[in-house]
């Protein structure tokens, strides 16, 4: 942009997100959107994609920038259109992911009397957001993105909220792009210290027991090769959370799946038994730890975190480290190649980790119904996208299966909500994957509930030509919510069996998909291979027997010792 | 124990309720909050009370911390720092009670502000524990309505 050219507030936005490399948004409009529109018009290198519902343009925003590493970019009318976003910024908000969110505001000299759509959307979003703008000049526009990008996606990243009145778009300055910031009290801190990483090098080389604990930092730091290296460097068993699959290979023989309540018998009793748990970019969540007070304890903890506040906030480490994941990796890995270590330390750990994996893998048996195993699907889909394709899911029983039986081997390609549990996630999600990642198979696996909170997306879809393939696990149930009935409510299923639902296949079809229904194993693989080859989007109903249950479990609130369905293969309950 | 956080936030709408809105969501309690301008304009310095056994301390100055627009936290030390609060006391001061009123100002060097025939109005400054003991010595003879800022506190020294 040739510097200080006159140009209408909502041209200057156009050019401010083009700037900061924006090339996809997500959005909606409404009227006093009508100038930024207007503006997009003439965009050349911005798109815009058209969403059918508010919430889908955040979850898609927030799916691109899962897939991408980029910031991604979603936008409303003011009231009821910022409003609609607000499920998606909170979904962004609890699993640290870098979202602007730019709403349309009613005119400066309205705010306040109640006018026509008119929402206090900073003030609703100031809980979940990580900053937030109500922009009261038109020459503040540039710099405001600026910040908004530089702040969602540095440090740990968030969502960002630029709230903007009508007349701000309407208004003129002289336009240059903006590059300084104003930031004076935002300084994440990026490096490590020093003496915190020899005393935690230290720690890793004298352990006996270790285990190296990774979580969603690993991924936005970009930290995966340098964690690779320090696992294999000192043989650190792996287990990641649900935002840290895909840091760490699972097909790599240190690694031990996920842990916490549905992760595997390995992860969760190797936390349990270790000296020395090494917690890269996660956060001790309840769901992860059970009850907290049991929850590693004879482990001396290292917690490495950018966000300071992260660290003694669940539980207090012997060795805390605020930094950038990649940069403390990376200074682990250059401290502890300067140290002796004889290779027996960790022997007898390796064994017993390895011989628990020998006996305790995740299993399932064949549903009595014979009706598909969810789990089998999950596997086929495993098999037949070679563990290389995106992953995105909504929140239940088919996520967990998806988190359990699908094979990871790199960042950026599971995609989950994790943090909030959005139940309708996925297929936007997968809509704003498949925009940022063209090259990549997108799959969302979905329940047949949370599908339906944001099915509209399937027009977005199609309109985009883009080729996701959307399989449903079709239970018939609000899955999740009936196997705690199962389990903890003597299978009182109160209001969660879901008997009149829409023919799926006719649904997609309807939207102008392809529709298809698999209701026999052999189905499964032509059914895949059929939507993959598809070009535009694929739906698939998978007719999944409708009483499995997702096992291991280690009830909330409980210890890893209290875990159902954790039994050897072959003996004990069953675990389906 | 009791915390006086001092913290210099910039001077933008909306910093103020970002931060009560901070206090509210983490479930911390205050105990009071002071706030104005600094002896810069672009900043402005906020006196946070808070009690340091009903919330870790250490979370809620990080949480502070990550508000993009709070510049610094200092946790002020009890014998490091000068505090102290504005309070206007409205008494009923009929008859004899008068000159009690009158007395008791006279030690806690409360200013008389306004006076009519049956109410006396005191400022009075001091520290927390100043203020509640003359509270205290009023309440017998009827306090009519309080008003008062909450602490201020200043480091001792040059050290900012
Ligand atoms: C928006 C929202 N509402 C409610 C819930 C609670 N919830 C969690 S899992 C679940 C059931 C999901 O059912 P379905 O989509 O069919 O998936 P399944 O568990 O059967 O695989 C519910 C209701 C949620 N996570 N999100
Ligand atoms: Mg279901």
């Amino acid at each position: 942009m040739s510097p200080d050219k006159k140009l209408k507030g909502s041209e200057a936005l156009v050019a401010a997100l083009e700037h900061e490399g924006c090339e996809v948004m997500f959005g909606f409009p409404g009227g006093v959107a009508i100038p930024f529109y207007d503006a997009l018009y003439d965009a050349k290198k911005l798109r815009h994609v058209l969403v059918r519902h508010e919430q889908g343009a955040a979850h898609a925003a927030d799916g691109y920038a899962r897939a991408t590493g980029k910031v991604g970019v979603c936008g409303s009318t003011s009231g009821p259109g910022a409003t609609n976003l607000v499920t998606g910024i909170a979904t962004a908000y609890l699993d640290s992911s870098p979202l602007v969110a730019i709403t349309w505001q009613v005119r400066s000299d309205l705010i306040g009397t109640d006018a026509f759509q008119e929402a206090d959307i900073t003030g609703i979003t100031l809980p979940i957001v990580k900053h937030s703008y109500l922009v009261k000049k038109t020459a503040d526009l540039p710099g405001v993105v600026h910040e908004a990008f530089h702040i969602a996606s540095t440090g740990r990243p968030g969502p960002v909220v630029i709230d903007i009145p009508v007349d701000v778009a309407l208004g003129e300055l002289a336009y240059h792009d903006a590059d300084a910031l104003d930031l004076p009290g935002y300084r994440p801190t990026v490096r490590g210290h020093i003496k915190q990483i020899r005393a935690a090098a230290k720690a890793i080389n004298e352990a006996a027991r270790p285990v190296l604990y990774l979580g969603g930092g690993v991924i936005s730091s970009g930290a995966a090769a340098e964690v690779l290296r320090l696992a294999e460097l000192r043989r650190l068993p792996v287990a990641t959370t649900l935002m840290g699959i895909g840091s760490f290979p699972e097909t790599h023989e240190l690694s031990m799946g996920m842990l916490g309540m549905h992760g595997t018998v390995t992860a969760n009793y190797a936390v349990h038994e270790c000296d020395l748990l090494i917690n890269l970019g996660a956060r001790f969540d309840d769901r992860v730890t059970g009850k907290l007070k049991a929850f590693a304890p004879h482990a001396k903890v290292i917690h490495a975190d950018v966000d300071p506040a992260e660290i003694g906030k669940n539980v207090a480490p012997l060795i805390p480290i605020v930094g950038d994941i990649r940069q403390v990796a990376a200074g682990l890995v250059k401290e502890l190649e300067g140290m002796e270590w004889p290779e027996e330390r960790t022997a007898e750990w390796l064994a017993r980790i390895a011989a628990r994996k020998e006996e305790y893998p995740l299993h399932y048996d064949e549903p009595s119904d014979g009706k598909l195993a969810p789990q089998y699907v999950i596997e086929e889909i495993d098999r037949v996208t070679g563990h290389d394709a995106v992953i995105c899911t909504d929140v239940g029983q088919h996520q967990m299966w998806a988190t359990q039986y699908y094979t990871y081997t790199s960042p950026r390609q599971f995609i989950s909500s994790g943090g909030l549990g959005t139940m309708g996630f996925g297929l936007p999600a997968s809509i704003g994957a498949q925009i940022g990642r063209p090259d990549k198979t997108v799959v969302d696996i979905s329940g047949d509930g949370g599908f339906q909170m944001t099915v509209q997306e399937l027009a977005t879809a199609v309109s985009c030509e883009l080729p996701i393939v959307v399989c449903i696990l079709n239970n018939g149930y609000l899955g999740m919510v009936r196997q705690w009935q199962d389990l903890f409510w003597n299978k009182r299923y109160s209001c969660t069996s879901i008997e009149s639902q829409p023919d799926f296949k006719r649904l997609a079809e309807a939207y102008g998909a392809l529709g298809l229904r698999v209701t026999e194993k052999d189905e499964i693989e032509p059914a895949l291979r059929e939507a993959i080859a598809c070009e535009g989007p694929a739906v698939i109903d998978f007719w999944t027997s409708p009483e499995s249950n997702v096992f291991p479990m280690v009830p909330a609130g409980q210890e890893i010792t209290e875990m159902i369905g954790g039994q050897a293969k072959g003996k004990g309950r069953r675990t389906s | 124990m009791k915390h006086t956080l001092s913290v210099l936030v910039e001077n933008k709408p909306g910093v103020l309720t970002r931060v009560a809105g901070l206090f509210a969501r983490r479930g911390f309690n205050i105990d009071s909050l002071a706030v104005g301008q600094s002896e810069d304009p672009a900043l402005s310095r906020m006196t946070i009370t808070i009690d340091g056994a009903e919330q870790p301390i250490d979370q809620v100055t990080k949480q502070l911390h990550k508000l993009i627009n709070v510049v610094k936290i200092r946790d002020l030390e009890p014998k490091g720092m000068v505090a102290g609060e504005l309070l206007f006391v409205k008494v009923s001061a009929e008859g004899e009670k008068r000159t009690e009123v009158l007395q008791i100002a006279e030690i806690f060097r409360a200013k008389i502000v306004d006076v009519d025939r049956r109410v006396v109005t005191l400022r009075v400054v001091g520290t927390t524990d100043k203020l509640e003991a003359l509270l205290e010595l009023l309440k017998p003879l009827g306090v009519l309505e309080v008003v008062r800022t909450g602490t201020i506190a200043i480091g001792r020294g040059r050290g900012g």
